[in-house]
């Protein structure tokens, strides 16, 4: 660790940023201050400004007051362009790489050797081998970027940062969509980055990579700066508190319960991922009412196809899904008038429209139904009263209800989905990575609402990545590996190295015992 | 809102004046004084009951283009194939109009539907084909367009159905009947507010309706809609249906109202106007009928314009690719702009770009 009262010209140094948009002030006079080879954690709600206040770091946006000083050196606003070529790297959420590329092809993109007009593939490959070395970024020149997983994917962003010679790293929400294994990995290559004299901004939601990784954190609340601490003196208990400005419950409360007759019966389940691979393979699982079964499993096991094929929108190649005595053969349409909400793991590609307004996407998957519509015909007050209604009630901070869910924060369109979905009077409900880029306060909340379903007896089928949510979340846990559930586990008697290490394959022969270590069929019959 | 409303009106107005500006540059640079070219272009077009009815009866077509192209682009979809669509509309409906005698009452309607249904068959194929075999529909409607012109062609020809037994040589079909002509009141043509009517109904269904909100939704986000339990297949076929029907309708106009009768090759051209005026009104339906008209008038103007000074013709044409040009300039920049801005805010600007409802 550096030490954080280094005295020498901080790496960069914001002083009294402000930045406004229509109905919100995103920033408002945001002091913020990393050293050469610290990291400075960002934490806040969904709202609080983070993304902005980067993102006028890295000039993609322009300040409406104050300054920004790299080595002591006023920066004009001038675009990325400049922050690039003065050594500022940024890590977006949504990567910006160009599929169909190799990975080499991509770190070069834009600042490339050519020879005659022509890339020289060779010394490009070369370069980032021995870029990818000296940073301890393992990647292979040649793969395609479409072919990697995340995790890797990832590192090519990064290292793509460092090609142009980034000495400030930006990271937003990193680890939001990686696999515990790559984020520890990510971890450890901050901790060699900053020991060779990189700064880094790093910005989550989870506390715990806050406390393991970072020198310093610094709190925004609604726009402003609440405050900088040294990590050393800080806790989960202290930091959630600092966001949120009360203190949150991180472990959620929930109460035994008798779960009912059977919702939810997934038998031999057989399905084809978007490459026509049968990801879901024989895949066996029952939810009752008054249950919570979380899938815990690693990603890119099928839980993505399971998920889909249950809501009616990927086709069943073998085996059946029933939800109530009803058979399950495509038409979303059929399975949501069952009763059935659905929040997508990829809220912007399946959840949301980005140019509608909220009240709009509050609507999206019942517009056509009263009170929203009559014959065809829209009821927009309807439609705002609901919006309005769900918007208070969820928490969403958003400066109106015309407001397009595109320009709020990730955190806020996620409620905007959870509000949606939640809200309706349903049988089941299928969460996929329901919490994922959402803040402590919310994740509290959105936990709060899933076990009220539960109580109310809907039956709840929990898919997520977060071992944590899993195992506070679920009345059982399966697991997932290669398209099958391995194994389903009552989450009092197991250890998550028992979970983790069915996850990775470890129980797959031997599944049927696995499960009666719990005290499991593995044909899913009921916890009692 | 307001501000957004009153920015989407004041760039195609801009656009407009600047391309009147360049265009009139160019009248000078030729020669000829722009003001007298204008002015013989204005008079042209408004002047009198006459050119005001010729300026609406070039309209007319160009309304039903335009919202045909508008309609489909919601969907987030390019129908090309206007012309195909606006063929068949005509030729159906001057069948219906010289084959039956019917009360006008009830033939007008008929032949103006018939028209347009037929030509709706177009469209929902080239939708079909997308939805199901993912045929991209700018390739299909091209190539329908070539069929629509091709089998019109020969139901007029001397050994098709439906030639002109008066017509000797000519591939014409016969006139269609006194009580299938769409009438002149007081020298204005009601196919424009025929034409009008359909221009309110598009825009009430866009903004208003389960169903526009179902082709909104599909040409913004179809994963989105599919999730929503919106068949992206039956929107997309829909979609294609209604927007060919416009330009069948407006073919179908056409023929009831100014040729009566079917003439293959009138009007060629026609079907790709529809894309000037959607692009001119921003997909907007109602926008649609002032960009029909300014182009109408353009077009009914420029006899009397050239009768007054030496300007070519072609003039005319130019001066509205000026305007197209400074109507798509802005957004080309706005797209850089939105490219800039990266990551999860992108959708900001959608709003005021192509298919904002
Ligand atoms: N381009 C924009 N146009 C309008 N409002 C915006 C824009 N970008 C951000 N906002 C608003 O500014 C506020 C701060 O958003 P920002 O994205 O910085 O939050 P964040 O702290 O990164 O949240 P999250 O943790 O959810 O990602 C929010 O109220 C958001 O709605
Ligand atoms: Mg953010």
């Amino acid at each position: 660790m550096t030490p954080t009262e280094s005295s020498g010209t901080p790496l960069i140094e914001a002083r009294g940023l402000t930045k406004r948009f229509p109905g919100v002030v995103a920033n408002d006079r945001v002091d913020l201050v990393v050293h050469p080879g610290e990291i400075l954690g960002l934490l806040g709600e969904n709202g609080a400004g983070k993304s902005t206040l980067v993102k006028m770091i890295f000039g993609i946006y322009q300040p409406d007051e104050g300054q920004i000083f790299l080595r002591g050196e006023e920066m004009t606003a001038d675009g990325p362009g400049q922050a690039i070529a003065r050594g500022i790297g940024m890590v977006h959420q949504h990567f910006q790489l160009v599929p169909p590329l190799t990975v080499a092809e991509n770190i070069v993109l834009g600042a490339e050797t050519t020879r005659g007009g022509f890339l020289n593939r060779r010394a490009a490959e070369d370069e980032v081998r021995e870029l990818s070395q000296r940073f301890g970024l393992i990647v292979e020149p040649s793969d395609v970027v479409e072919d990697l997983p995340v995790g890797i994917q990832q590192r090519v962003e990064i290292l793509k940062a460092l090609y142009r010679g980034a000495e400030l790293l930006i990271l937003d929400e990193p680890t939001a969509v990686l696999t515990p294994q790559e984020t520890d990995e990510l971890l450890g290559i901050m901790r060699d980055l900053a020991s060779s004299g990189v700064g880094i901004i790093f910005i989550t939601h989870k506390l715990r990579e806050v406390l393991a990784v970072t020198d310093r954190v610094t709190v925004l609340r609604r726009g402003k700066s609440v405050g900088s601490v040294d990590t050393a003196d800080a806790t989960t208990e202290s930091l959630a508190e600092l966001m949120v400005g009360r203190s949150v419950v991180l472990q959620v409360e929930k109460s035994a319960r008798e779960p009912g007759e059977v919702v939810l019966a997934v038998d031999g389940l057989q399905v084809r991922d978007d490459r026509r691979q049968m990801s879901v393979d024989g895949a066996t699982l029952q939810v009752r009412s008054g249950e919570i079964v979380g899938v815990a499993g690693v990603e890119g096991n099928g839980q993505r196809e399971l998920v889909e094929a249950i809501t009616g929108i990927r086709s069943i190649v073998g085996g059946s899904v029933t939800i109530g005595d009803h058979r399950v053969a495509g038409h979303p349409r059929r399975v949501r008038d069952l009763g059935v909400a659905y929040i997508p793991e990829d809220r912007e590609r399946d959840g949301l429209v980005g140019n509608y307004s909220i009240a709009d996407n509050m609507v999206l998957t019942d517009y056509h139904r009263p009170p929203f519509a009559n014959t065809g015909i829209r009821r927009f007050d309807a439609v705002d009263a609901n919006a309005t209604e769900l918007v208070e009630r969820f928490d969403v901070r958003t400066p109106s209800i015309e407001t397009t869910v595109g320009s709020l924060s990730g955190g806020n369109k996620q409620k905007v989905i959870v509000a949606r979905e939640l809200s309706h009077d349903n049988k089941l409900v299928v969460a996929s990575q329901p919490t994922r880029g959402v803040d402590v306060g919310s994740i509290e909340f959105i936990h709060e609402q899933l076990i009220a379903s539960r109580d109310e007896g809907d039956a709840v089928l929990l898919v997520s990545a977060e071992l944590d949510e899993i195992f506070s979340l679920s009345d059982r846990i399966a697991v997932i590996y290669e398209g099958e559930i391995v194994a389903m586990l009552d989450p009092e008697t197991t250890t998550r190295e028992e979970v983790g290490l069915l996850m990775a394959g470890g129980g797959e022969s031997d599944g049927e015992s696995n499960g009666q270590v719990a005290g499991l069929g593995a044909d899913g019959a009921a916890v009692d | 809102m307001e501000r957004l409303a009153w920015r989407q009106v004041l760039l195609p107005v801009l656009a407009v004046v600047l391309g009147l500006v360049s265009g009139g540059l160019l009248i000078f640079v030729s020669g000829d004084n722009p003001l007298t070219a204008y002015g013989g272009m204005l008079e042209g077009a408004f002047g009198d009951t006459d050119a005001v009815g010729r300026t609406l009866e070039k309209a007319t077509p160009l309304v039903m283009g335009g919202l045909a192209v508008a309609f489909a682009f919601k969907a987030g979809l390019f129908n090309i194939g206007g012309q195909g669509q606006l063929l068949l509309g005509a030729s159906f409906s001057a069948w219906v109009g010289f084959r039956f005698g019917l009360p006008a009452p009830i033939h007008i309607p008929l032949a103006l539907l018939v028209g347009g249904i037929v030509a709706s068959g177009l469209g929902a194929l080239a939708g079909l084909l997308k939805a199901t075999r993912g045929t991209h529909e700018v390739i299909s409607t091209i190539m329908l367009n070539f069929v629509a012109a091709n089998l019109t062609d020969w139901l007029v020809s001397r050994d098709g159905p439906w030639n002109d037994p008066d017509g000797g040589a000519l591939a014409r079909s016969p006139l269609i009947q006194d009580s299938a002509v769409l009438p002149k009141v007081g020298g204005l043509p009601t196919g424009f507010l025929v034409a009008v009517a359909a221009a309110v109904v598009i825009w009430w269904l866009v903004s208003r309706s389960t169903l526009g909100f179902e082709v909104l939704t599909v040409g913004a986000n179809p994963k989105a809609a599919t999730y929503a339990g919106i068949s992206v297949t039956r929107i997309t076929v829909l979609a294609m249906g209604i927007s060919a029907f416009l330009a069948g309708l407006g073919g179908a106009i056409q023929t009831l109202g100014v040729n009566e009768r079917f003439e293959p090759g009138f009007n060629t051209g026609l079907g790709f106007d529809g894309i000037t005026i959607a692009l001119l009104a921003r997909t907007n339906a109602l926008a649609v009928i002032p960009a029909a008209v300014l182009i109408g008038a353009m077009d009914a103007g420029s006899t009397l314009m050239q009768a007054r000074t030496d300007v070519a013709p072609e003039i005319i044409s130019v001066i509205q690719a000026f305007v197209l040009f400074f109507v798509a300039a802005p957004s080309v920049v706005r797209w850089i702009v939105r490219l800039r801005t990266g990551d999860d805010d992108r959708a900001i600007d959608l709003g005021a770009g192509w298919g904002a409802a």
